[in-house]
């Protein structure tokens, strides 16, 4: 689920912009270790939840205005570009913070665990299931269902006719970039509790997300869910039992299923 | 442009005076400096070689490739353990070593030239980080973390040891100078004109009668096996593989000098790759902050250079003709 929180983001912003975002990863960094600064100067993780990832937010907001507008459509210096600012904040994270990992305590409300068929499930990781298919949820209404989603498909389908059409694709573009580095920052912060916040985790969480998105197909919700679903249990499963080819195991199958369907499962070319 | 037979014999005498003097300098180099500022020569032979290996996906094929890095240290790796676990010499383990990078690039080939644009990118990406998962993971054949180390210089015969810097820089220099020069051979023969007209329109090219997709494989291979031989190099001159050689990292820095120096000049990576080495070993020097500088780099060029080095020249060139 949180690698769904990821790859929606970077799903959604491949999807709308074609622009591949090398900086996703730093975002979900940058987002646990704020998040982190609140809990604790708070003490609250709904707080720490909200401002981390509308920090994170208008970072992305910023990138966005003042750096990859430019280059709409044109790969490399995107490439180039969301590649800088990947190195950048890593070695800002690792300057302020260290390069020790940092624990978060999970919030109290979601402490303890679940006894159910003779299994425990702690609270908190079925909080974040839920949490997860509750943005997904969010989502999907808000680009089916409401008018900035069929604003936004028009920008997709058709940049200029939208244009002509009064509506202002600079703007949405924005958004979703921001809309998309909120979404990496949610899954920085509620991912803390779990997997702790460590440098590195900002490159991890690129690869485990581009891997989600290649299986899923690019731009699509539905295949970022499904390609959440599949990479996670195979990293799990793949940990167990072949740790010395934990990475293997995730992108062997991956490049299998791109020579199947090299746009992804649910992507369209 | 009025190109006349005589300006252009005039301007082919003149790359021939430039090569020469090239040749020259590079030949009496040793003799001059320190063994540090060798070292760097030679890490900016090889890395000119890698970078201008990669230009020939991104500029000349137009296929961005950010997983140029796990050719590199395939070929790093098969050197290494090919000279260490069974002790082969250079003449064995060098051309074993290109023929397994061969192989590998083949198998990704097939796999990542089902896709392009943006697809490329991540798959080719994603494969080389199978590749560093294996380096990384496989702790009894590769040593995992800690690498390779004592990687032997190569010696041409029992009694003809490399192990000096001049001779090893000699040997540097003439394999990384001939792959050079088969890129360049590579780039103007009819295959490098079909390559770039493969980037400016694949439809067109294959409506001309063009089997695209073997072009693009012999591309991918081509540019596959000579990053191989720079890799090679470097496991010898560094003595030392580790999973760094085919990290991430290591393919968005050759991108990097690609793009720095003008991607599809080949020389312009080659001028990228050279200050690039150099600004590390500078700026290292000075602050442990060096993705930090780096980092601005990448959004610099992007912002301000997205020609290159050799762009920017072209275009100071161009208006002082204009002017």
């Amino acid at each position: 689920m949180l690698l769904f929180l990821l790859a929606s983001g970077l799903s959604l912003i491949f999807g709308l912009m074609k622009i591949l975002n090398l900086t996703h990863g730093s975002f979900y960094l940058l987002g646990g270790y704020f998040g982190l600064v609140v809990l604790q100067k708070t003490g609250s993780f709904v707080l720490a939840v909200l401002g981390a990832s509308l920090a994170i937010a208008l970072i992305g907001i910023i990138m966005e205005r003042f750096f990859l507008r430019r280059f709409h459509l044109q790969q490399l210096p995107q490439v180039l570009v969301t590649f800088g600012f990947l190195f950048i904040f890593s070695d800002i994270a690792t300057v302020i913070w260290g390069a020790n990992p940092q624990s978060m305590p999970r919030p109290e409300l979601f402490a303890g665990s679940l006894q159910f068929n003779g299994f425990y499930y702690p609270t908190y990781r079925l909080f974040i299931i839920g949490f997860g298919l509750f943005v997904a949820a969010f989502l999907w209404w808000l680009q089916d269902g409401t008018r900035i989603g069929a604003m936004l498909r028009a920008s997709v389908d058709n940049e200029e006719i939208a244009r002509a059409l009064g509506i202002n694709v600079s703007l949405l573009f924005t958004l979703v970039f921001g809309l998309g580095a909120f979404l990496a920052a949610l899954g920085g912060v509620m991912g803390g509790p779990i997997l702790g916040v460590y440098p590195g985790a900002d490159f991890e969480v690129l690869l485990l997300g581009f891997v989600v998105v290649i299986i899923g197909g690019l731009g699509s919700l539905k295949g970022a869910l499904v390609g959440g679903l599949i990479v996670g249990l195979l990293d799990n499963f793949g940990k167990v039992f072949f740790p010395e080819l934990a990475l293997f195991t995730i992108f062997a199958p991956m490049a299998l299923i791109l020579a199947i369907r090299p746009a992804g499962l649910f992507g369209r070319e | 442009m009025s190109a006349t037979g005589a300006s252009s014999s005039a301007k082919s005498r003149g790359i021939a005076a430039i090569f020469l003097l090239t040749v020259i300098l590079f030949a009496v180099l040793p003799y001059l400096l320190s063994t540090y500022y060798l070292g760097l020569v030679i890490e900016i032979l090889i890395f000119a070689l890698f970078a201008m290996s990669l230009d020939l996906l991104i500029g000349y094929t137009g296929m961005a490739s950010l997983g140029h890095a796990a050719y590199f240290g395939v070929a790093a790796y098969a050197v290494g353990l090919l000279s260490l676990k069974l002790h082969w010499s250079v003449w064995s383990a060098l051309p074993a070593a290109l023929i397994i990078v061969t192989l590998v690039a083949a198998l990704f080939g097939l796999l990542a030239l089902r896709t392009r644009g943006s697809y490329f990118l991540m798959i080719t990406l994603a494969l080389s980080q199978v590749a560093w998962g294996i380096a990384f993971g496989w702790h009894s054949l590769t040593g995992g973390d800690d690498g390779l180390p004592d990687v032997p210089r190569p010696a041409l015969a029992s009694d003809w040891s490399l192990a000096g810097d001049r001779s090893f820089y000699f040997f540097v220099l003439l394999l990384a100078g001939t792959g050079m020069l088969l890129l360049a051979h590579v780039a103007m023969s009819p295959f490098g004109f079909a390559l770039r007209g493969i980037r400016e329109s694949e439809t067109r090219m294959q409506a001309l009668g063009y089997n695209v997709w073997r072009y693009k494989f012999a591309a991918f291979i081509l540019a596959a096996a000579f990053a191989g031989l720079a890799g090679a190099l470097y496991a010898y001159y560094n003595r030392f593989v580790s999973p760094d050689y085919l990290q991430v990292f290591r393919s968005a820095e050759v991108l990097l000098m690609v793009i720095l120096g003008g991607a599809g000049t080949l020389i312009g990576p080659a001028i990228g790759a050279a200050v690039i080495v150099l600004l590390e070993n500078v700026i290292s020097a000075y602050t442990e902050r060096w993705l930090i500088v780096i980092g601005t780099i990448y959004i610099l060029v992007a912002l301000f250079a997205p020609g290159g080095i050799i762009g920017f020249i072209r275009e100071l060139r161009g208006r002082r003709v204009k002017s």
